[in-house]
């Protein structure tokens, strides 16, 4: 298992980030000069429009791809290094359980790759199920849950091994309404019980003004940060469902948006302005 | 909107259905005994010539034996000696020797194709290199291959090993099965998606756990259709191989002698067809049963 960072650090430094796709028309420039610097146990929102590269800073983190200039730390290591320490969980927009293992084979997964003795994981199993309220599905199989269920399996999933950061890529993004709010009430609860940092990637406005500490919003073509917006909305952890009907809440949510729309009025789509 | 009750069953599975797909088998079976009772009944007698060649076959005796004849012949002794043995004994004993000849086969494919897989899953470069040829092998007629593995192995001897006539049918028959399973397999182990790929990725799992974790188990459905088809083409690859090899002792042997005899004894030489039927099936129900011990792996993607 890895050993916990301290929480004084940073999570994420991000400097003069840069990431260009060759593809066969020429060069796409997916980020450019990004920086910004994730706090330890912080919730920062990536938003902005298809193409913004939101998804591409993600995977970056990740190191599920490399930069092609720039610097990128996570908890002070190169990204490479904090994989290998598992020092992230991360979730997509598709669940991806492996349909062959129950609910608890699925969440063992991560400590079974890792050495983790049995005893050890059926513990941890147990206190995940707990945490993301599906104990009576253990032994349930990932195509007898609704979407909402299998989504809560993979965050648990991703909980496993305590990371300190969370990497999140539209995990809601294909559930309704109705069951969207309830995760992300969800979320925050289990934020404020694990301190982990989360970087969460999202179209949906609403979804990052409720959840975040900081809004990043970002702009396309090329991939840039437009603004980042602080939510004045007190403790993440503090926040519950009537924050939702709150006027502080539309406050944030115009800010984001008027920030959103700052980036498309100079940066229109399909045109080059480099 | 309300379901007949047949269909309920259906989409429950379990029992019902099971017994009504063996109902519908050997009804199918029935029907097929049926026509050709039928056709040699009313079918002219020599058959039916169209500017020479014969569409329809003649109906007599010798061409056409009655299903009863040919299931009555199975009980009597093979010839007039004393000692001959029931002819279905006979098939019975020739088509064991050839199911055991015809496993081997399958084994020896079984290793060999999924050997290939892991290596052209594992390297790009290899599976250029390799599927190519791979699919180019089958083009090989079985019977121009057949004497060219039986005078190799004539001049195989390792010591206190020799090789065996029956070990060049087992190879034929691996170079039939192996095709399936080389391409089933590599197919399954390159099934899962990215983001299966990419979460192992995340877990800092290596190439071998993420075989064992997720490729292996991902490719049980890909497989288990691909061992059929082994298991089924190792033992036609087999009897293909007693006769072009000119191998003692299996079915293969006793079809093409059986059939020497049918001017006389026309019934006999559908016993041996009919074992060989069995084999097949045979082959292809233990794959079956070999498959309803992997339930889990056979269960429907995640949609979400």
């Amino acid at each position: 298992m890895n050993t916990a960072p301290a929480h004084t650090e940073h999570a994420v430094v991000v400097s003069a980030l840069g990431k260009t796709f060759s593809v066969k028309s020429g060069d796409v420039v997916a980020l450019d000069d990004i920086t910004l610097t994730v706090e330890a146990g912080e919730f920062v929102s990536l938003i902005g429009p298809s193409g913004c590269g939101k998804s591409t800073l993600l995977r970056l983190i990740g190191d599920l791809d490399q930069p092609t200039s720039g610097t990128l730390e996570v908890f002070g290591k190169s990204p490479r290094q904090a994989r290998l320490d598992q020092d992230y969980g991360i979730a997509f927009q598709q669940a991806g359980l492996l349909p062959w293992r129950t609910v608890r084979a699925n969440i063992e997964l991560p400590l079974e790759v890792h050495g983790v003795a049995a005893k050890a994981r059926t513990a941890r199993a147990n206190e995940l199920l707990d945490l993301v309220g599906l104990g009576e599905f253990a032994e349930k199989y990932p195509d007898q849950l609704s979407g909402g269920m299998q989504q809560r399996v993979a965050i648990a999933r991703a909980l496993a091994e305590r990371p300190a950061l969370l990497l999140m890529d539209e995990p809601f993004g294909a559930l309704d309404e109705m069951t969207r709010e309830y995760m992300q009430t969800e979320l925050v609860r289990i934020c404020a019980e694990t301190k982990a940092a989360v970087v969460f990637v999202t179209h949906s406005i609403p979804e990052a003004v409720f959840l975040s500490d900081r809004v990043v919003v970002m702009s396309p073509r090329p991939g840039r940060i437009e603004r980042i917006v602080p939510m004045q909305l007190g403790s993440t952890s503090a926040r519950a469902d009537d924050l939702r009907e709150d006027v502080s809440f539309f406050e944030m949510v115009t800010a984001v948006r008027e920030a959103l729309h700052a980036g498309s009025e100079h940066a229109p789509r399909g045109v080059e302005l480099r | 909107m309300s379901l007949t009750p047949a269909l309920k069953r259906r989409r429950q599975g379990g029992a019902p259905d099971t017994a009504l797909r063996w109902s519908l088998g050997a009804a199918g079976f029935a029907l097929l005994v049926v026509v050709w009772e039928v056709y040699k009944a009313l079918g002219p007698v020599d058959g039916l010539e169209i500017a020479g060649v014969r569409v329809l076959p003649r109906t007599t005796d010798l061409a056409m034996p009655h299903s009863w004849d040919m299931v009555a012949r199975l009980f009597e002794p093979v010839t007039r000696a004393d000692d001959a043995l029931p002819l279905w004994l006979e098939v019975v004993n020739a088509s064991l020797f050839t199911l055991g000849i015809a496993a081997v086969g399958w084994m020896i494919g079984l290793t060999v194709g999924v050997g290939l897989a892991l290596v052209m899953q594992r390297w790009r470069l290899a599976e250029w290199g390799l599927l190519p040829w791979i699919v180019l092998s089958q083009t090989v007629p079985l019977i121009a291959l057949a004497p060219v593995v039986r005078s190799w192995g004539a001049r195989v001897e390792i010591g206190a090993f020799e090789w065996q006539d029956w070990m060049s049918v087992a190879l034929i028959a691996s170079y039939l099965a192996f095709f399936p399973i080389a391409i089933g397999a590599l197919r399954g182990l390159q099934s899962p998606d990215a983001i299966h790929t990419e979460l192992m990725h995340t877990y800092a799992a290596g190439w071998w756990t993420t075989l064992v974790k997720l490729r292996l188990p991902a490719a049980v459905p890909y497989l288990l259709p691909a061992l059929r088809l082994a298991a089924a083409n190792a033992v036609i690859g087999a009897i293909v191989a007693e006769v072009s090899t000119g191998l003692r002792g299996g079915i293969g042997r006793i079809i093409i002698q059986y059939a020497g005899q049918a001017s006389g004894d026309p019934a006999k030489a559908w016993g041996p067809i009919f074992g060989a039927i069995v084999l097949g099936l045979l082959a292809a129900g233990s794959i079956a049963l070999l498959g309803s011990t992997l339930g889990r792996f056979r269960r429907a993607e995640v949609n979400a």
